[in-house]
This record gives C-alpha cells, sequence and structure tokens, in this order.
C-alpha cells in the first residue's frame, strides 16, 4: 500500500473513555440461502470517526440497511443513547437521528437544494403550509455552518456531485443527527472535494456528531477515522483505535490472510501503433488530445475525476460526437460514430458503471455475452442458440465465471461475477483494443487480482488496453505508460520506469514542480 | 419442465383452467371444444395486436395508438372495397398492412429522432389518427351492405375446422415466437429495453431498435384493421375505441413487464386468452357489463400487482447477491 505525499499529519481526538451512542450487539440478518450478518457488534462515540472496513460481501451495505431502518435484524439489540431501539422503518431511523449519505447520493434532482434539506420537517408557516423564507433562510444557515459555499435556491440537477454530498450533509444536520453513516463517500469525489469533505468531517466530530466511515481507501481511512471496525464474511472480527494498528494489520483481519499487493504485470513485447489519437476535440470535455496505442501495450490514464478521461473514452467507443480530430486504426484513418462501429473496428469498453452500462439483468447470462457478438452466432439471420451457449461456455471457463447454470438471469450474480460477465461480452466480439475504464473500482481484493491477472494475459496474447484508472497503485502496477490528464487536456506522459505516485498526484492536481 | 412449471406462463395457464372450471360448474357448455374455438377466434385479433404491443413493451416504449391505427386502416380498406369492389382482397390486406406500418413508423420516428416519451407521442397519434378517419370518411359508415361479399367472408373461410381469422393468430404466434428468439433483433428488444444504457454501450442502437418495434407493431395493426372491419362488417370512426387498453391489458396479465426487458409470446398469448375468456364468458353467466369492465380491471390490476410483487422479489434478491 502506498503512502501519498498528499497526506500530512492529522489530529486526532484522543481516546477518551466515554459511553458508545450508537451499540449494537449480536445482530444478525439472513436472506434466503445468505447470511449476511452473523452476530456483529459494533460501538459508535460521539465526536468520533469509526471506520467499518471489510471486502465486499462482508456485510456493510447490510449494516447500514439496518442502521438506517431498511432492513430489520433477525436477531441481536440496537442501543441508542443506552436505551433499546428498533426501527421499523426507515423514516423511524431519521427520526432517530441517524442519517445516511450514500455512494450516490439520494436526493431529489427537480428540489431546491433548501427543499432538499428540509423535506419532510420543512418550517410551518400560517395554515401549516412551508414557510418558503424561513426555510431558505434556514437552509442558508446550515450550509453556512457546514462552510458549503451552495445557493439554497439553486435546483439540485444543476450541482456537481461533491456539493450533492454537502446538501446531503446539510440535511443531516438540519435534523440535527446524531449519527452520519458515510457509505464510500469519496467514491465520486475529486482530490481537492476530499479534502472539503474531510475538513467538514472535522467539523461534525467538533459537533459531537459520531461518525461511521465506510471505505475501501485505506489512506482515508488512517487519515480521517479514530477508531476501526472490521467485518469479513458478515461477522466481525476487529475493532480498536487506528492510532493502535496498522494497514497490514487491518488488512489481514479484512482477508484473514496477510496480502502483498503485488502486480502481475508481465513483460510483454511492444509492438507496431495499433491505435492513434490525434488533435481530438470535443466541444465542453476535452481538447486537443493526441496519443498512440501500441500493440501489446497497456495506456494508463490517470486523472482527477472530472478531467475527461472517461468522456474522451466514450468519444473513441463513438457513444458521443468528437468535434474535431483523427483516429486512426492501422494507420488508417477510422470513422466511430456509433459503439457498433467501434466493435466492427475492434475496439471495446468496458464501463465504469457496470449496473447502469454493463450487465442487462432480464436476459440470462449467455445472452448477456454473446449480445455483442450476435453475428458470429446467426446463420441466415437467425440466432443457434447451441452455439450462443457453447460461446459463452468457452468466455465463461476463461474467466473463470462461477454461476449455476449460464441460462440464469445475470441479475442473478455477484458484482465481481458481472464484471466477468461484462468482459466476457467484449472478448467474445475479438477485440483489438480494450478500453477499461475503472476496471478494478469497488470490487474486493480477491477479484480485483484476477482482473489483473487477466489484462496481463490479453496482453500477452496482442492485445492492447486503454486503462482508465483513480487508483494509483492500479495505474503504476499496470501501466506500461501513464498519461495523466488534467482538465480535458494531457498534462504529461510517463514511462512505467519514470512515473511515481508522487508525480502522477502534482500533475494531475495542476501543482508545480512536476513534469 | 420443471422449470416451466415455476414460470409465469404456467402459473397464468392454471388461472385460465381454474377460470374455464369455475365456468363450466355453473354453463357447461361454454368449455366445449366447438364454444372454445368460438373464444379462440373471438380473440385472435386482441392477440395480434398483443404481440405487437408486446414488442413496443419489451423496448420500455407503450404504443398507446395500436386501435386507432387499425381502425384508420381499416376504414381506408373498407372505403376503397366500397368504391371498387374489384380490387382483390389480398391486395386490400397488404395495403392494410403498408398503411399500418407507415403509421407505426410514423411513431417510431418520432420517438426515435426527436426523443419524445412514447406516451406522449403515441398519445398524440393516437388524436391524429382518428381524426384523419373522420376527415377522409365525412364522419360516415361504412355498412356491410356496401362491402363485397368477398371483402367479408376472408376471416370467415374455414380451413380444417377452423376459421383462417384464428388462423392468422397461430400463424402470428408462432412468426413471433421465432422471431423473438432467434432474431438479433428480437434479442435487440430485450437488450434495449432491460437496460437501454447497456445495450448502447453494447453497439445496440436503441433508437433504431424501438423504431423497428414501432414499425413492426404497426404492421400488425393494419393486418387487423382489415381483420376487423370484415369481421365485424362495418367500419366507423370509433371502431375499437378503447381497444388500446385491451391491448395492453393483455400483455400486463401475460406478464409482460411495463418497464421493458422481460416477456414471452406464450405470456401474451394467455394474458389475451385470459382477457378473451372473460369477456365472453361474463354475459354467458348472465353478469351485467358494468360488472365485466369492473372485473376486467380488476384482472389488470391483479396481474400487475403480481408482477410487481414478482420483480420486488427479483429486486431483493440482486441487493442481496449484490451484498454476498
Amino acid at each position: 500500500m502506498l503512502q501519498h505525499a498528499r497526506h500530512g499529519p492529522v489530529e486526532k481526538s484522543p481516546a477518551r473513555a466515554h459511553e458508545p451512542v450508537l451499540a449494537l450487539s449480536g445482530v444478525s440478518k439472513s436472506f434466503p440461502g445468505v447470511r449476511a450478518l452473523s452476530k456483529v457488534s459494533l460501538e459508535l462515540y460521539p465526536g468520533e470517526v469509526t471506520a467499518l472496513v471489510g471486502e465486499n460481501g462482508a456485510g456493510k451495505s447490510t449494516l447500514v440497511k439496518i442502521l438506517t431502518g431498511i432492513y430489520q435484524p433477525d436477531e441481536g439489540t440496537i442501543f441508542l443513547g443506552g436505551k433499546e431501539v428498533s426501527f421499523s422503518s426507515a423514516y423511524d431511523a431519521h427520526r432517530a437521528g441517524i442519517t445516511a449519505i450514500h455512494q450516490e447520493t439520494v436526493l431529489f434532482d427537480e428540489l431546491s437544494v433548501a427543499e432538499n434539506i428540509f423535506l419532510g420537517h420543512a418550517p410551518r408557516g400560517r395554515f401549516g403550509l412551508i414557510d418558503r423564507k424561513r426555510m431558505v433562510a434556514e437552509a442558508a444557515a446550515v450550509l453556512k455552518r457546514i462552510g458549503a459555499d451552495i445557493d439554497p435556491q439553486a435546483r439540485l440537477r444543476d450541482l456537481g456531485i461533491a456539493s450533492k454530498h454537502l446538501v446531503a450533509i446539510a440535511r443531516a444536520f438540519s435534523i440535527e443527527a446524531g449519527i452520519v453513516i458515510m457509505d464510500e463517500p469519496t467514491a465520486a469525489l475529486s482530490q481537492k472535494e476530499i479534502e472539503e469533505l474531510f475538513a467538514l468531517i472535522g467539523r461534525l466530530k467538533a459537533d459531537g456528531k459520531a461518525i461511521l466511515f465506510i471505505s475501501h481507501k485505506f489512506d482515508e481511512v488512517f487519515r480521517i477515522a479514530d477508531r476501526y471496525a472490521v467485518f469479513r464474511d458478515g461477522e466481525s472480527v476487529g475493532a480498536g483505535l487506528i492510532s493502535e494498528t496498522d494497514h497490514d494489520a487491518l488488512v489481514r483481519l479484512m482477508v484473514g490472510r496477510p496480502v502483498d499487493q503485488i502486480f502481475p504485470k508481465k513483460k510483454v513485447e511492444i509492438g507496431e501503433p495499433v491505435l492513434t489519437v490525434s488533435g481530438y476535440c470535443h466541444p465542453t470535455e476535452f481538447e486537443d488530445i493526441s496519443f498512440e496505442l501500441r500493440r501489446g501495450e497497456i495506456l494508463g490514464f490517470y486523472g482527477l475525476v472530472g478531467s475527461g478521461r472517461s468522456e474522451l473514452m466514450q468519444a473513441l467507443f463513438g457513444v458521443t460526437k468528437p468535434s474535431k480530430g483523427a483516429v486512426k486504426i492501422d494507420g488508417k484513418v477510422a470513422i466511430i460514430r456509433s459503439p457498433e462501429q467501434a466493435i466492427r473496428y475492434g475496439m471495446v469498453y468496458v464501463p465504469e458503471e457496470r449496473g447502469r452500462q454493463g450487465a442487462i439483468a432480464g436476459l440470462p447470462i449467455f445472452q448477456n455475452i454473446t449480445l455483442p457478438a450476435l453475428k458470429r452466432t446467426s446463420r441466415y439471420g437467425f440466432l443457434r442458440l447451441a452455439e450462443e451457449f457453447r460461446l459463452a461456455r468457452q468466455y465463461a471457463e476463461r474467466l473463470d465465471l462461477r454461476a449455476a447454470s449460464l441460462d440464469r438471469d445475470v441479475g442473478t450474480l455477484s458484482g465481481g461475477n458481472q464484471q466477468k460477465v461484462v468482459i466476457a461480452k467484449w472478448l467474445a466480439t475479438i477485440p483489438r483494443v480494450i478500453i477499461l475504464d475503472e476496471p478494478t473500482k469497488g470490487i474486493d481484493i480477491g477479484s480485483k487480482a484476477a482482473v489483473h491477472e487477466f489484462m496481463s494475459e490479453l496482453v500477452a496474447q496482442g492485445l492492447s488496453i486503454i486503462m482508465v484508472s483513480s487508483e494509483i497503485p492500479e495505474i503504476l502496477g499496470m501501466s506500461d505508460r501513464i498519461i495523466v490528464m488534467r482538465e480535458g487536456r494531457i498534462a504529461a506522459e510517463f514511462a512505467r520506469e519514470e512515473a511515481d505516485a508522487e508525480k502522477l498526484v502534482r500533475t494531475a492536481a495542476g501543482i508545480g514542480g512536476a513534469a | 419442465m420443471t422449470r416451466f412449471l415455476k414460470s409465469r406462463e404456467a402459473l397464468l395457464l392454471a388461472a385460465i383452467l381454474v377460470l374455464l372450471a369455475l365456468i363450466a360448474l355453473r354453463f357447461p357448455g361454454f368449455v366445449s371444444p366447438a364454444n372454445l374455438a368460438n373464444v379462440f377466434n373471438d380473440t385472435s385479433i386482441l392477440i395480434i395486436l398483443a404481440l405487437g404491443q408486446m414488442m413496443v413493451i419489451l423496448t420500455r416504449c407503450i404504443d398507446l395508438s395500436m386501435a386507432a391505427n387499425l381502425a384508420l386502416c381499416g376504414m381506408v380498406v373498407a372505403m376503397i372495397n366500397a368504391v371498387i369492389p374489384e380490387i382483390p382482397i389480398p391486395l386490400l390486406v397488404a395495403l392494410g398492412i403498408v398503411i399500418g406500418t407507415a403509421l407505426g413508423a410514423v411513431n417510431g420516428l418520432l420517438v426515435w429522432k426527436l426523443d419524445i416519451p412514447p406516451i406522449v407521442v403515441t398519445l398524440g397519434t393516437l388524436t391524429i389518427y382518428r381524426g384523419i378517419i373522420f376527415v377522409i370518411s365525412g364522419g360516415e359508415w361504412v355498412n356491410a351492405h356496401q362491402m363485397s361479399p368477398a371483402f367479408k367472408a376472408l376471416p370467415r373461410m374455414v380451413l380444417l375446422g377452423l376459421p383462417l381469422l384464428s388462423w392468422i393468430a397461430v400463424v402470428m404466434m408462432g412468426v413471433m415466437a421465432l422471431f423473438i428468439t432467434r432474431t438479433p433483433l428480437g434479442r435487440a428488444f430485450y437488450a434495449a429495453g432491460g437496460n437501454p444504457t447497456a445495450a448502447i454501450y453494447t453497439g445496440i442502437d436503441v433508437g433504431r431498435t424501438r423504431f423497428a418495434a414501432f414499425t413492426l407493431a404497426g404492421a400488425l395493426a393494419g393486418l387487423s384493421g382489415y381483420l376487423w372491419v370484415s369481421r365485424y362488417a362495418v367500419a366507423y370512426v370509433d371502431i375499437a375505441g378503447g381497444f388500446e387498453l385491451d391491448i395492453i391489458a393483455a400483455c400486463v396479465i401475460g406478464g409482460i413487464s411495463i418497464m421493458g426487458g422481460i416477456g414471452s409470446v406464450t405470456g401474451t398469448v394467455l394474458g389475451a386468452l385470459f382477457f378473451g375468456i372473460v369477456k365472453n364468458a361474463l354475459p354467458v353467466i348472465n353478469i351485467s357489463p358494468f360488472w365485466q369492465l369492473a372485473i376486467s380491471g380488476g384482472a389488470i390490476i391483479l396481474a400487475v400487482g403480481f408482477n410487481a410483487q414478482a420483480e420486488r422479489r427479483k429486486g431483493r434478491l440482486i441487493l442481496r447477491r449484490a451484498e454476498a
């Protein structure tokens, strides 16, 4: 695990011997066939941040849903301020002062910021009608308190994701929530926005709120948390003070075995250019992008969220239209106006948002896999189901896809396996260039290693890969070359040997002294 | 086989059998083979239209204009037949299909190119198509005596014990089943409705796919236009008024998810039959027409509620798997 240069020392509150404001003990929750939580316990203290860590499937999301009243535990007790409570609905939990800020914020796009903050508890005026003036004024006050520079009358849809998080936090303040759950709050934020969020967390602590901070990112955990709790396979396997543990110890608790993060990058002969992009522009997202991708190469794209990396890839894949520029494949000009054409040129894109852009629930697994390759499986315009099955099985085996049967709905698979289906789907088109957008985002360590392994295998077979990633270890570990984007432009390019974490971060953030 | 027994289709089939058994208790004649064949024949047009609607709903759209499309095509062919009875009937049928296809394509184009929500597009075209019928007919009826005998005889022609109308429905069922499960376009319907964003990323042109669904649904409406006016031997502005809701109801009862991406030909046909049986049986067992409407409506809400329940359960399953 890399220590990033940006992390300064952070003050942590001393371990005070006080009572937890929220305590769970022996809480279990089962779903048909799966025991999601098994007698877990967790304590949250006022004025402290408790980090909840665990691999995917460790039961973190289930726990959040129990705390916010969406699920009811099968057994166990929840004490809030020393009293036993039970939440039969999200409304109950909300009224008890527990609020959650999710990865994708659950707010209302069409309402104003003030309305979002006060939905359900708006100040009332005469005849019980909502007192708009007071609501806006109070919203402004709350926003000011958390240091957010947001117009309370703005429509939520016009705000960026970071501002939406702030609105959600303002909402937590407005209901006087004593407990704030943050589920991967930094996942969609840029570095600067993360800094602001952390500053805000500091203020929440000072205000005496108990914070449950769920994150995959260890550097954040060690920076912001006072305590930790580790879940593994639905059980609590450890908890304590952050100051008394370290990265390795936490990882060991999480996976139950020591893990050293080694990237399976193999040396591959780099060949002739396969994809050449020059002077590529988009009216709003990126400008003057030129680069080359060679046979057998893994080209990493690093940058902050919003630097235009995904937008560039979507344009290359024909989802959006560029305004200018040329794309050559094998030295020949390629005109790509739709994903269909891109696929015909042998270029495929594994999108970042798997759920929304990847798997098609309702279609069986094998049909998901063969969907972009139906020409290969049909004859005289008719699909041959047996051929589809054969093809799907071939790729499923290659990717070690674990499914009871390939004709089951793809929605029945776990996230990691769904990702495999999406990758298999692209391999079935026999591509030459694969664009992977955050290929390991939100998947557990074991699946990550499998994806990295597979990438190495693919380039060894002569494919070329563009990998967009925000994880520095991944970028450094897997790329032959790294392009850093900043504000829609290429800020710098590094060869594998010359790149290091500090250079990347400084270049991406536009801090002088690098490149 | 076990999978079929657990499927929605099997459940619906069981519901139909129970329904028939209940009716038979009070009126045994209803379940005689001859009467059942009559009920099927009576439901044939609904089946054909529901198959068209099914394609549209699979792509996460809806076509409210199918009945208006039918009425317009029916009026055109009836008027031509009344004026020039010499034109051969197959040519008229083909003309009906061509017009229906064009009207369906208009819906599809508006949805595709202008990106207007399908419910709004087809609500608009529904009114427009009805308006056109009024304009071309001047509000006049085309009555049975104005139609040529051949025009009226075709759907009634008996082949192997069943009228041609029933056979057309049977053939359409087979063609659609093949089309929807065994062609790339059929598969694209499921993908475009199941997850439109993912479909785009997979290289499927969702807009064009929806256009195709609307156009094909229009073709079936055009075919039904001729079948309707010849079977009932009358054409006027309001024929099949309100029938668009029956079509959608048949799909919904048949388990076609209104959210797109889920559904089958078997389900659609069973849904249409269920609806047809209810409609045919209620007068037989002497239930007032007002109750008929209420019972039909009740069946729809029951089916939708059941669907929602099934889908919710599935949603939870995904959640659970994602966490596990």
